[in-house]
């Protein structure tokens, strides 16, 4: 017997007892019995997404779309991030906070900026690094910064330890969290040694009308206390045909992010792949990350 | 195999033979869509005043233009712009390049970084990944007058972990054309 089923049939068994009936809500009922997001049709996708696209509007007046559409076919995402380049000008972080409707009170932010000294040991040891710098302007004489955040590993140690299944790796290459299936248990957060997944510890509060309304599922559809989330390399932009840059690559001053298919050998990424020498963090790890860093220099 | 099948596999192979070599042509002359150079509104066209003026090769201070404060090796203006046509930059060669396709004027001294923004490493691309990108021209970024990048105004520091709960309001702020919402700073 499946998980869900097994609860369905308990629930049933109990009368009715752990859903308040009363208010006899067919989203509340909906909601509770949710099928699994890979399981379902399209057209069961279609029907959630409606679902919330009219529990957000109830909530908050405002419409949104939220999209469920499949991997792109022959594209597997990869992305580089130029190290010569970066000047720690955070830039990419609130683009990233505005594109996925990120909390913002409690704050919630997919990448971190690091900033090292020069010549500091860094690398093998993240843990030198002070990701609270605070300048008038940047870069800092003297420092160097590495922006880091979910490396969409093609081994995801994150997705191995969910009880859940609630976190799996797309065709495409992205690592996605379906946050109505997370139970909120944050074993995924303590195997990821990027540090890259980030929990809502309470409501997520993004005002109405700064919420981005094109959404995808498994992206920055509106969230909820007590889940994980994290970087999807902007599904709801890059998973289209014609499909944008992640808000981040798009912002950056320096141009210092790249992103594409990999399976392209003209794309961005695999040329830097091809003409520079690209590393990736914690290689040793095995968990084999589509996130490549390099120095052009 | 009959002669117009014949002809047309002929045909095809040669073709596959000139590929390459137009490429190679083409090499210097990128097929890409760029953003328009940032000029000054109501200075183009240059020969609105230059087209009067006696052609002057001699490098001086110049009475004119004196917010340009050259910072770029030992650069003359006239390695970029042309003695005759300013409405046109030129390249060593005398070949004269519209500013539109600036990049070749730049790409003769820093050829290394020229053959990095061709494949788009250096530099940056907008637009689609899967489709048309519009190529940040190298005087999006560098001044050509004073080409070294300038420092920019850092965003927010983000929350420690016992103040994330605690995060000033959230409002937006313009960064070029795009609008980003950062905590409130008070500054
Ligand atoms: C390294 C090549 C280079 C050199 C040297 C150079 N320029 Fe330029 N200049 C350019 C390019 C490229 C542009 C177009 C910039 C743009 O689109 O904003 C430009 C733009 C200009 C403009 C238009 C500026 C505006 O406000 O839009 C003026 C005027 C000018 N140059 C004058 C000069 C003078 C005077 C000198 C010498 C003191 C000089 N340039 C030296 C490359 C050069
Ligand atoms: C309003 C008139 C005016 C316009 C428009 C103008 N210039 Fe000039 N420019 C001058 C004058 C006057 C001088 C000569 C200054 C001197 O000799 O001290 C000059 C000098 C220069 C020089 C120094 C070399 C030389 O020929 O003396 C360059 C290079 C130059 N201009 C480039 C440009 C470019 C490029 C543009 C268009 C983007 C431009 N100028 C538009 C008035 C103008
Ligand atoms: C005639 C040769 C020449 C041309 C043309 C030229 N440059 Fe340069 N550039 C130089 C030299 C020389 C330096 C100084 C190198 C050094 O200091 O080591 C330099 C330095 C630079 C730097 C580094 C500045 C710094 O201080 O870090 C940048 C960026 C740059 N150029 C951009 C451009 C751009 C953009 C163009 C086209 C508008 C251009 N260059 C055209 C010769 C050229
Ligand atoms: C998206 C912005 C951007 C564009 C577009 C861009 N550059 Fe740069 N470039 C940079 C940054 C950032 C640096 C690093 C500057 C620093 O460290 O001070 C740099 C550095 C350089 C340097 C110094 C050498 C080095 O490797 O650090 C040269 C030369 C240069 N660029 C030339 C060009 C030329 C030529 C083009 C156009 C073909 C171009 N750039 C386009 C952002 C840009």
């Amino acid at each position: 017997m499946k998980r869900r089923d097994f609860i369905k049939s308990t629930a049933i068994a109990a009368g009715g007892l752990l859903i308040p009936l009363d208010k006899s809500d067919a989203s509340l009922w909906d909601t509770f019995f949710q099928k699994y997001f890979r399981e379902m049709t399209p057209e069961e996708k279609k029907n959630l997404a409606k679902r919330l696209e009219n529990e957000y509007k109830e909530k908050t007046g405002v419409n949104i779309n939220i999209k469920t559409n499949e991997a792109l076919p022959a594209v597997k995402f990869a992305y580089g991030l130029d190290l010569s380049r970066c000047i720690g000008c955070r830039r990419c972080v609130y683009a990233c906070v505005t594109e996925n409707n990120l909390s913002r009170n409690p704050q919630v932010q997919y990448i971190t900026v690091l900033e090292f000294k020069n010549g500091e040991k860094w690398v093998s040891d993240l843990e030198e690094s002070n990701k609270y710098f605070d300048h008038k302007e940047q870069p800092e004489p003297g420092h160097f910064y590495m922006p880091v955040q979910c490396q969409q590993c093609d081994n995801p140690p994150c997705v191995k330890v969910c009880p859940t299944q609630a976190t799996w790796k797309e065709p495409d290459g992205i690592v996605v969290v379906d946050y109505n299936w997370c139970i909120g248990c944050r074993y995924c957060m303590a195997a990821c040694p990027y540090g890259a997944r980030k929990f809502n510890w309470a409501e997520p509060q993004v005002p109405s009308d700064q919420f981005n309304p094109n959404t995808h599922y498994l992206g920055n559809r509106p969230k909820f206390k007590g889940h994980v989330e994290k970087c999807t390399f902007c599904i709801q932009r890059t998973r289209e045909n014609p499909g944008k840059y992640p808000a981040c690559v798009e912002i950056c001053p320096v141009g210092a992010r790249k992103f594409g298919n990999i399976l392209d050998p003209e794309s961005e990424i695999s040329q830097c792949i091809e003409k520079k020498r690209v590393f990736r963090l914690k290689e040793e790890l095995n968990t084999n990350p589509s996130f490549y860093y390099f120095f052009s220099l | 195999m009959r002669f117009r099948e014949y002809a047309v596999a002929i045909f095809a192979v040669l073709a596959l033979c000139m590929l390459p070599q137009t490429a190679a042509a083409d090499q210097d002359e990128p097929k890409v869509t760029t953003t328009k150079p940032p000029l000054t509104e109501g200075i183009f066209p240059c020969s609105n005043c230059h087209a009067s003026m006696p052609p002057n090769k001699e490098k001086r201070d110049l009475s004119f233009h004196t917010e340009i404060q050259l910072k770029h090796g030992d650069n003359w203006c006239l390695n970029c712009h042309d003695l005759t046509n300013r409405d046109m930059l030129h390249r060593a060669s005398g070949e004269l390049v519209p500013f539109e396709k600036l990049y070749k004027v730049c790409g003769q001294c820093h050829g290394n970084i020229y053959r990095d923004w061709k494949i788009g490493i250096h530099g940056k691309r907008v637009g689609y990944w899967n489709g048309e990108k519009t190529y940040y021209l190298c005087v999006n970024c560098h001044n050509p007058h004073s080409p070294k990048f300038k420092p920019l105004p850092a965003l927010p520091v983000p929350a420690k972990p016992l103040e994330i709960t605690k995060v000033k309001p959230s409002v937006p702020v313009m960064i070029e054309d795009k609008k980003l919402y950062i905590p409130e700073t008070g500054k």
